[in-house]
């Protein structure tokens, strides 16, 4: 199967020609039209920018277990309207994927599902519980190939555990990705403390909670010579110690969420638990300073931690709500609203946080192909994007089985019209067309 | 108005008015006759997800004074005990055809969700929400620090037309959990008054200094040279206390004992106080903790008028947000 692109703006650069033939980018520019055949399938790229496809290291799919707020199918039918072609399933499932049995199932489910590639993360202890190390060798050795390693949700905490872990995964390659949260600091936390959580009356997360297990980590990492990625940095402080960090030659990355780019603490003076996320949303001061640390290449990857609830873990007092919001969908378009439509990045930029820079730390870069750059002979992972469109958002027209959504209602600029796996378009014309249909395979 | 839910919903005028209403309101129960028709037909619900005898019967006796129906609907024993979730047993309070939900809640910003979620149309009266706000216990403490400390007003009534501009109050205790604390500032510096928190740092919230008020950690210094007209001693929960702090956490501060030594209101204290200066607390107290037998019990308490006055400002609550509708504001 052929496609011809046609004046299509790679990296938003100047407009061209792009054939995609048998999965690959067979030929960009001038022999273009030839490459694709006179059988291919003719796509007016007039106006249109084309990534690679995005990669998100930081999504929860919620299967097993909570299938009443996303399944693999769904959660991933989202994931390529949202523009991606990978994402990494977090671990905090129901059985948790601290196993090698639960990271193939939903290797599986993701094949099976054909709308993204799905990548397992291994948990990092046994049932997320910080106390024994889940068996990662297994995880990584198993189909699902898992080289990202997460207790996400979960802080691990026990500083030998983590020591632990960081030296483990250099067996394979791999990696601990920290949701750096120090549980004694945060006990029954609700949002950032500060200035809004005092006057609200909701129990504070500070800061300092993030940084102390940010600072540990970063020092463990090099004291071991291991991998750390820093989940969802919230705070001034821990762009500061992340930066700090890198000036050493500790091998950290780090992760901005679009929520703590664009959002900020004062949003929960709704009490609307819409807007109830862990790591809290944070002032617009820290929001600057992460804003500020994607641009200058101290924050890696925006991942997108979407977090789907179902109705009624949202339908209810702040306190008693779920934390987390969904994200998928609109990650991108909130991008280019706030970094590229503002001329504080370049489409090359978002192609390095959203789809090189995350395939690299996961590991898919080599394996699968994902995160590769647009270029003659590379797998066929390829998302054009409207910078123009307008779109307001309408939780009801989301392809999640979730509507958590703190941005109901907000106009965002940028939105995705295709996206192609491996040549193949799970978008057409800003709608889903047609999973990937993969040979069920039997051992 | 068709809610109260925080202190901050009133300008000046606005909580001038209300304390006015309720003086009136106050003059109707020196009558033989305490009841007033005013609410007939109505029905006023008391949706207590928090034990609460004191407010609930407050809210019950004014509801009743102006002759509304009163539903009272407490956590326990009821459906909420089984799971129910706020959202249903709103609606189900709403079908049963209740005017206003009075309720108290154990989370922050719950009657918020009731009123701003669209779950029910109701008016609804926030009789305290977790440590966020309790504005009928701030109107009660405005109007009994109005009528102690500004002097006769319109009508030869104490303070009637008046606000609370010059008068200096320090509230004392445990800022961080208290929603009286925080509707207390609130309101009383929509007043005109300037209130000085005074607590431990450790009870005392970040951020606090966004607040419009003073603070410090020396009570001494404020009973002495701060010349405070009136003292508000807050409770100080148990499970909040050094050795004693639930389950096993890292308690506020050491000991109760050093708690008392430095923020109990002693009878040293109780004297270095202006002669006209006058002593609140929301109750329950803890006698001995952060209040002492004499100040609790010596003629600067005005703590059991506290409670009658709750009757009054919640009579002209209840008054506002349901007869408001149709006759003007008072």
């Amino acid at each position: 199967m052929s496609y011809l692109l046609r004046g299509v703006a790679p990296l938003g650069e100047a407009p061209t020609d792009v054939a995609l033939v048998d999965g690959r980018i067979a030929a960009i520019g001038a022999d273009a039209v030839d490459a694709a055949g006179s059988r291919a399938t003719v796509l007016d790229g007039a106006g249109l920018v084309a990534l690679p496809g995005l990669v998100d290291l930081h999504t929860h799919l919620r299967e097993p277990g909570r299938e009443d707020a996303e399944t693999v199918e769904t959660g991933t039918r989202a994931a390529a309207l949202g523009g991606y072609t990978a994402v990494h399933a977090m671990a905090n499932t129901s059985p948790v994927a601290d196993t090698a049995g639960v990271v193939e199932q939903v290797w599986r489910l993701g094949r099976d599902a054909g709308w993204a590639d799905v990548f397992p993360v291994g948990a990092v202890s046994v049932g997320l519980a910080g106390r024994h190390l889940a068996e990662l060798g297994a995880m990584a050795y198993s189909a699902a190939r898992v080289r990202v390693f997460s207790d996400d949700g979960m802080c691990v905490h026990d500083p030998v555990l983590m020591r632990r872990a960081l030296e483990y995964v250099k067996a394979f390659d791999g990696v601990v990705a920290q949701h750096a949260q120090e549980p004694r600091l945060t006990q029954g936390a609700q949002m950032h403390e500060g200035e809004v959580s005092a006057e609200l009356g909701l129990a504070g997360w500070p800061a300092v909670a993030e940084e102390a297990i940010v600072a540990r980590d970063v020092l463990l990492a090099e004291h071991v010579g291991a991998r750390l990625h820093v989940l969802h940095v919230s705070t001034a402080g821990s762009v500061d110690l992340v930066r700090w960090a890198k000036s050493r030659g500790i091998a950290v990355t780090a992760e901005a969420t679009p929520h703590h780019l664009l959002l900020t603490d004062d949003l929960a003076r709704s009490y609307d638990p819409l807007f109830k996320v862990n790591p809290p949303l944070r002032t617009a001061e820290d929001a600057e300073a992460v804003r500020v640390g994607l641009v200058d290449g101290t924050i890696d990857v925006v991942g997108t931690d979407h977090a789907p609830h179902s109705r009624e873990d949202k339908d209810c007092e702040w306190a008693a709500a779920a934390f987390g919001m969904i994200g998928l969908e609109t990650a991108l378009s909130i991008v280019h609203t706030l970094m590229v439509a503002t001329g504080r990045m370049t489409w090359a930029d978002v192609a390095r946080v959203m789809s090189s820079t995350p395939a690299r730390i996961g590991r898919v870069d080599q394996s699968s192909g994902q995160g590769r750059p647009l270029a003659v002979g590379e797998p066929a992972n390829v998302v054009l994007i409207d910078p123009a469109a307008r779109w307001t958002v309408d939780p009801g027209a989301l392809a999640s089985l979730s509507t958590n959504t703190p941005y109901a209602g907000r106009e965002l600029t940028g939105r995705v019209v295709s996206t192609f796996l491996r040549g193949h378009p799970t978008v057409l014309d800003g709608r889903l067309n047609e999973p990937v249909r993969t040979p069920v395979e039997y051992p | 108005m068709r809610h109260l839910l925080d202190a901050a919903d009133l300008d000046r005028d606005a909580a001038v008015d209300l304390l006015d209403t309720a003086s009136r309101m106050a003059a109707t129960q020196e009558r033989e006759i305490k009841k007033l028709p005013t609410l007939r037909g109505r029905t006023v619900v008391n949706l207590f997800f928090e034990d609460s005898t004191r407010t609930r019967i407050s809210f019950e006796t004014a509801a009743k004074r102006l002759s509304a129906d009163v539903i009272n609907f407490s956590a326990k024993g009821s459906s909420v005990s089984k799971g129910e979730s706020l959202k249903d047993t709103a609606q189900t309070l709403q079908a049963i055809g209740a005017d206003a939900v009075v309720i108290r809640h154990q989370a922050s910003g719950a009657p918020h969700r009731l009123a701003a979620s669209g779950w029910v149309a109701t008016s609804v009266i926030n009789a305290g929400d977790g440590t966020h706000q309790h504005p009928t216990q701030a109107l009660l403490d405005a109007y009994t620090l109005r009528r102690h400390l500004t002097g006769p007003g319109s009508d030869g009534e104490p303070g009637l037309g008046k606000d609370l501009s010059g008068l200096h109050v320090a509230i004392v205790g445990d800022v961080l959990h208290s929603r009286v604390a925080r509707s207390n500032v609130q309101l009383l510096t929509t007043l005109g008054a300037r209130v000085t928190l005074v607590a431990p740092p450790t009870l005392l919230p970040v951020g606090v200094g966004a607040w419009d008020c003073a603070t410090s950690y020396h009570l001494d210094e404020v009973i002495g040279d701060g010349a405070p007209d009136a003292v508000m001693t807050l409770r100080v929960q148990r499970e909040r206390m050094g050795a004693e702090a639930e389950g096993g956490a890292t308690g506020f501060f050491p000991s109760p004992l050093e708690y008392t030594r430095t923020y109990g209101l002693d009878a040293r204290r109780l004297r270095m106080l202006p002669d006209h200066a006058i002593v609140l607390h929301p109750g329950p107290m803890n006698r001995g903790l952060e209040i002492s037998a004499e100040a609790a019990d010596s003629s600067r308490a005005v703590i059991r008028e506290q409670v009658s006055n709750g009757v009054a400002v919640r009579m002209a609550v209840l008054y506002l947000l349901l007869a408001g509708e149709k006759e003007k504001w008072s």
